[in-house]
C-alpha cells in the first residue's frame, strides 16, 4: 500500500498483443469485401502516381465495357471532383472522396462512398486511389485485386524506388505507350524488367488509353476475374 | 505521410488495451515494422511524438523492431535473395514474401495499480 495516499502499489505489466496496427482498417476492408462478393461486384483498387493516366484508363474502360458490363467508380483525391466528373461524362456513375490532407483511401472511406452509389445493379467497381506510389499500398480497401498504372513518362525505375506498391499488385499497366516515339532512350523492356525485380508473378500489359492499344488484354484480364454466373444456382 | 494515420490507430489500440487492464500509464510500446511494409520508422517515431500528447502514451517510448524482407519458395522452402531475381534457384518457382511486410503492435508495458 502506498504510504502517501493509500492507492496501492503500481505494478509494471507487459502485455503481448501481436495484432496488426491497421486491424481496424482490415475489419472494415473485410466488411467491404464480403459486401462486394455477396453482390457479385468486382472491386479493383487502381493506384499509381498523379498523372499516371488512371482516369484516362477508366474513361477508356467505361467506353469499352459499355453495353456489356456496368461499371461505377469511386475517385479519391485530396480535393476537387474533377476525376469523377470526367468519368460521369464518360457515361458511368462516379463519386468523389475528398481526402483533405490524407494521401490514401482507407476501407471506411470506400464504405461511406458506397452510400452515394446505387445499392446494386453494377458489375465492376473501380476505386481510383489517390495519386501516390507509397501510402495507398498500405491500406486494404476490400478489393478483389490491385492494379497499378505506371506511365512510360515516369521513368523505368519507379518499381525499384517504390517496391511495396509494385510487390502488392496483381497487374501493372504500362500506360501512355503512344508517347514512346517521343521519349528517346526510353525502352519499355526496362520497365518490365524493373517490375519483375520486385514482383515474383509480374503481369504487365502495355497500354494506351489514347490509341486503344492493349485495351483488349486489359479487358480480358478483368474478364478473368469476373465470377461466371453460377449455372443452375438461381431459381 | 500515412504514418500519422497509423499512429492514430496504434494509440487507440494501446489505450484500449491499457484501459481494459486498468493501467494509468503506458511506459513502452513495442512495434514490429517490416522493411517493405511501406511504413518509415523515422516518420512513425515523429508522428508518435506528436500524437501521444494527452493520451495514456504521453510518456511512453516507442520501440521499433525492424523485420527484414524475406522471400521463400512455396514449393521447396528455399530462401531467395530478391536482388538475385525473384525465382527459386533450386526449382524455378516464384517465391512468396514471408517476412518484411509487418505493421504489428507486439507488446505494451504499462503501470497497473
Amino acid at each position: 500500500m502506498c504510504q502517501e495516499c493509500g492507492c496501492g502499489d503500481t505494478e509494471i505489466v507487459s502485455v503481448d498483443v501481436h495484432e496488426r496496427i491497421l486491424s481496424g482498417n482490415d475489419r472494415a476492408a473485410a466488411h467491404n469485401r464480403e459486401h462486394f462478393e455477396r453482390s457479385g461486384v468486382l472491386a479493383l483498387n487502381v493506384m499509381g502516381s498523379p498523372g499516371a493516366g488512371k482516369t484516362a484508363l477508366l474513361e477508356a474502360t467505361a467506353a469499352a465495357l459499355h453495353g456489356r458490363f456496368r461499371m461505377v467508380a469511386i475517385n479519391g483525391d485530396l480535393a476537387t471532383d474533377h476525376d469523377a466528373e470526367r468519368l460521369r461524362r464518360a457515361g458511368i456513375e462516379a463519386v468523389s472522396v475528398s481526402t483533405g490532407s490524407a494521401c490514401h483511401l482507407d476501407a471506411a472511406m470506400v464504405h461511406h462512398a458506397l452510400d452515394d452509389l446505387p445499392p446494386s445493379g453494377y458489375d465492376i467497381l473501380a476505386v481510383e486511389n489517390v495519386g501516390n506510389l507509397v501510402c495507398p499500398a498500405v491500406y486494404d480497401l476490400g478489393q478483389a485485386a490491385n492494379v497499378v498504372a505506371l506511365s512510360v513518362t515516369e521513368g523505368w525505375d519507379k518499381p525499384l524506388k517504390y517496391p511495396v506498391m509494385f510487390m502488392k499488385t496483381g497487374l501493372v499497366l504500362l500506360t501512355k505507350i503512344d508517347l514512346l516515339p517521343h521519349l528517346p532512350g526510353t525502352k519499355i523492356e526496362d520497365y518490365e524488367d524493373a517490375v519483375a525485380r520486385v514482383n515474383p508473378m509480374p503481369r504487365v500489359i502495355r497500354l494506351s488509353a489514347h490509341t486503344g492499344e492493349g485495351m483488349a488484354q486489359w479487358l480480358e484480364w478483368i474478364g478473368g476475374l469476373m465470377k461466371p454466373e453460377p449455372t443452375g444456382a438461381r431459381s | 505521410m500515412h504514418e500519422y494515420s497509423i499512429v492514430g490507430a496504434l494509440i487507440s489500440q494501446v489505450e484500449g488495451e491499457a484501459r481494459r487492464r486498468g493501467a494509468r500509464v503506458v511506459n513502452r510500446v513495442h512495434v514490429r515494422i517490416g522493411t517493405v511494409s511501406g511504413v518509415e520508422p523515422v516518420l512513425l517515431t515523429a508522428a508518435f511524438d506528436v500524437f501521444r500528447e494527452r493520451t495514456l502514451c504521453q510518456g511512453a517510448e516507442l520501440v521499433i523492431e525492424r523485420i527484414a524482407e524475406r522471400w521463400t519458395c512455396p514449393a521447396c522452402g528455399t530462401v531467395i535473395d530478391r536482388d538475385a531475381g525473384l525465382l527459386c534457384g533450386r526449382c524455378g518457382t516464384p517465391p512468396r514474401l514471408t517476412a518484411g511486410d509487418e505493421i504489428i503492435l507486439n507488446r505494451i508495458e504499462m503501470e497497473v495499480s
